[in-house]
């Protein structure tokens, strides 16, 4: 463990060259830039409030405010796009690099760390835009923003888990790429994103109950459209699952590593 | 003597096939399952290296030599055996890896000079270094994808040598880029091991092998076949190859009664059974020549059945497949009348090497007139590989030895 620290340490050109040359290849070459940062989750959140509030009349209870279903909708929408743009990113990391694998010794478990650092800097970019955003909705930041870094830290350490775990796999197995997609996809329609919590029917709200998702997308919604902070209790399940899959995805790298670049 | 910098001591490297992907991950959990299948990519490869000591590692498509290569650089792990190395190691297996194609050069000198380990610092410290050897102009501030190919393997060779290791390996990097940047790089690769550096080379270019390593390992199938002076192993080499194209034309010869290969191989009325290249004044049979050495091509041929008539006819050809030059004993009125079956004929072509160095390969045709499409007894491409050297004239690049000289007035 330690020795991996400090062979991590060691790369950390590397890995920071690598972070940047995420950010800039994805904006490099377009005329907008960095504005796109703001223009993609705008549009998003702009397409599904007009078409869940304005045609459809959904309404978030208990709130008069017109502005309140796209800052939900936005809070929301970041959580789960920091949680599956790692995971989707790290399910084919392996894959990806397997020439670089295959011909330069590096510790391997960069890869994993660049992908996740990537989607953080990315996500505390989109976290800028949408403030700036919210102020145009009249939705200023309060104290309790402060428990996003909190929220932040525990959707990446299982995002992370999860991602070396099921990236390894993937090397071997390829259908775990395919299959993932969908799972992503159920995943995201069984988490209160898109629509509010309550209007879940009794009889399915057990289900809510075992996705590690559901407190982490409420601590982000709660913090940026009702300035609360998230009761301490909810989080205990997705710091344990988080450590959980941290230290089994790390167990399970390990195990394969010595495989990992012989089948690729 | 000088000190071990590598000992690679009874490696192995074993790929397996499991009849499940949940076979493979049981493993992992400790359980032994069989794998379906096995495959022995190196196998009891044992050897050490000393410290300034260059090594070339040599053999066939397939033979294990990139296997062994990332054994030692580390990506991949021996199944059996074990490798210790002293000092750093450096290796260029592929020019280019961890470039991003958005980033400058300069940019990528940080990205990928991080993927070898090297911290910002040092690179800052080595960048202009870096900037003068790549010889790139202004595209060093431009971004990578506006490269040619030339100069990404420029900058990636440039980055990849920047600082002097204790064991470098070079894997078929060497001929990258123009010839004036091949010469830049070899040279620095010299210079390295004058200062010490162990060198390890896999090259299929045998001149290469001989211009820069003292030792010389073949292998085959995984295993070392041979191991020892580069004139010692490339000739056998050499010999190996010649011995497995000769059995294709048995394999050819075999066909002749499905039919269709009849007419490429020829009708066999007149076969030949020996082609070397002789040393006129040892009279041993060589497989690589100096500039200016006089030759002899022996052929050797036994006519099978009576023929009106017999031409000889030679082809010499460079590693690119062009004519270096041909001629037949139809042209140099040689050609042998009424040969009678079971005749044995002897054929000695007296040359000058005024070859450049390089690789070169000998076709015949067996033929009854100056035309090859009528009457072929047989005919046989590249049936002889030869290597030429350049050891004793000043440099020069090219097929031919001009005989001249430059004089100079001021």
């Amino acid at each position: 463990m330690l020795e991996t620290a400090f062979a991590v340490w060691k790369f950390r050109t590397f890995i920071l060259a690598s972070i940047r040359g995420e950010l800039k290849g994805r904006f490099a070459r377009s005329s907008l830039g960095a504005m796109w940062f703001i223009l993609n989750p705008l549009a998003q959140a702009a397409i599904f409030a007009l078409v869940l509030s304005e045609v459809m009349g959904a309404k978030l209870p208990g709130t008069t405010d017109k502005a309140a279903y796209p800052v939900y909708l936005m809070s929301g929408m970041a959580a789960w796009g920091l949680f599956s743009e790692i995971i989707n990113r790290s399910v084919n990391v392996f894959i990806e690099f397997a020439p670089t694998l295959k011909k330069i010794a590096f510790p391997r478990i960069c890869l994993p760390i660049i992908v996740g650092g990537g989607a953080l800097l990315n996500h505390a970019l989109l976290l800028c835009a949408m403030a700036v955003v919210f102020a145009f909705y009249g939705h200023f930041p309060g104290t309790s923003w402060l428990a996003i870094p909190l929220g932040m830290v525990l959707i990446s350490a299982m995002a992370f888990g999860l991602g070396i775990l099921l990236g390894v796999f993937n090397v071997f197995v390829r259908d775990v790429g395919q299959v993932l997609s969908v799972v992503l996809q159920i995943w995201f329609w069984l988490t209160p994103v898109v629509y509010p919590l309550n209007v879940v029917p009794a009889n399915l709200s057990w289900m809510l109950a075992f996705n590690p998702m559901v407190p982490l997308v409420q601590l982000y919604q709660g913090a940026l459209l009702h300035d609360q902070w998230p009761p301490v209790t909810s989080l205990i399940f997705p710091v344990v699952l988080g450590l959980l899959l941290v230290a089994l995805g790390l167990l399970v790298f390990r195990r394969a590593s010595p495989e990992l670049v012989d089948v690729l | 003597m000088t000190a071990v910098v590598l000992d690679v001591a009874g490696v192995g490297k074993r790929y397996a096939s499991y009849r499940s992907s949940l076979h493979r991950f049981a493993t992992w959990c400790g359980a032994s399952i069989a794998p379906t299948s096995v495959y022995w990519a190196a196998r009891d490869v044992s050897f050490q290296l000393r410290a300034g000591e260059a090594l070339a590692l040599i053999g066939q498509n397939g033979a294990g030599k990139s296997t062994l290569l990332k054994l030692i650089t580390g990506t991949i792990l021996p199944t059996t055996g074990a490798l210790h190395h002293a000092g750093s190691i450096s290796a260029i297996l592929e020019l280019g890896l961890g470039f991003n194609p958005e980033f400058t050069g300069r940019e990528n000198i940080y990205q990928a000079g991080g993927l070898l380990g090297h911290a910002r610092g040092l690179l800052d410290r080595l960048m202009p270094e870096i900037e003068a050897f790549a010889e790139i102009g202004e595209f060093f501030d431009r971004p990578l994808r506006t490269y040619s190919s030339g100069m990404q393997a420029r900058l990636a060779f440039a980055l990849a040598t920047a600082v002097r290791p204790d064991i470098l390996i070079v894997d078929e990097v060497l001929s990258v880029g123009d010839s004036y940047f091949q010469h830049k790089s070899f040279a620095r690769i010299r210079k390295f091991k004058e200062d010490g550096t162990s060198i390890l080379l896999v090259s299929h270019s045998m001149g290469d092998v001989r211009a820069l390593c003292e030792r010389v390992i073949l292998l085959d199938k995984g295993r070392v076949l041979k191991d020892g002076k580069p004139d010692e192993v490339v000739d056998y080499y050499n010999a190996l190859t010649a011995a497995k194209e000769q059995s294709n034309l048995a394999v050819e010869q075999s066909r002749e009664d499905g039919g269709w290969l009849r007419t490429r191989s020829g009708t066999l009325e007149v076969v030949m059974d020996r082609l070397e290249l002789v040393d006129p004044n040892s009279g041993q049979k060589i497989a690589t020549a100096q500039v200016d050495q006089p030759l002899d091509l022996v052929a050797s041929v036994t006519v099978n059945q009576d023929v009106p008539r017999l031409v000889l006819g030679l082809l010499l050809r460079d590693r690119t497949g062009h004519v270096v030059w041909g001629t037949n004993t139809w042209h140099t009125k040689q050609s042998l009348d009424h040969p009678k079956a079971g005749e044995r004929i002897d054929f000695v072509f007296k040359f000058q090497c005024t070859l450049g160095p390089g690789s070169y390969a000998v076709s015949y045709g067996l033929v009854s007139s100056e035309s090859i499409h009528e009457n072929t007894f047989e005919w046989h491409d590249n049936a002889l590989v030869f290597d030429v050297l350049n050891t004793h004239l000043p440099f020069f690049v090219g097929t031919t030895r001009l005989p001249g000289e430059i004089v100079i007035r001021r």
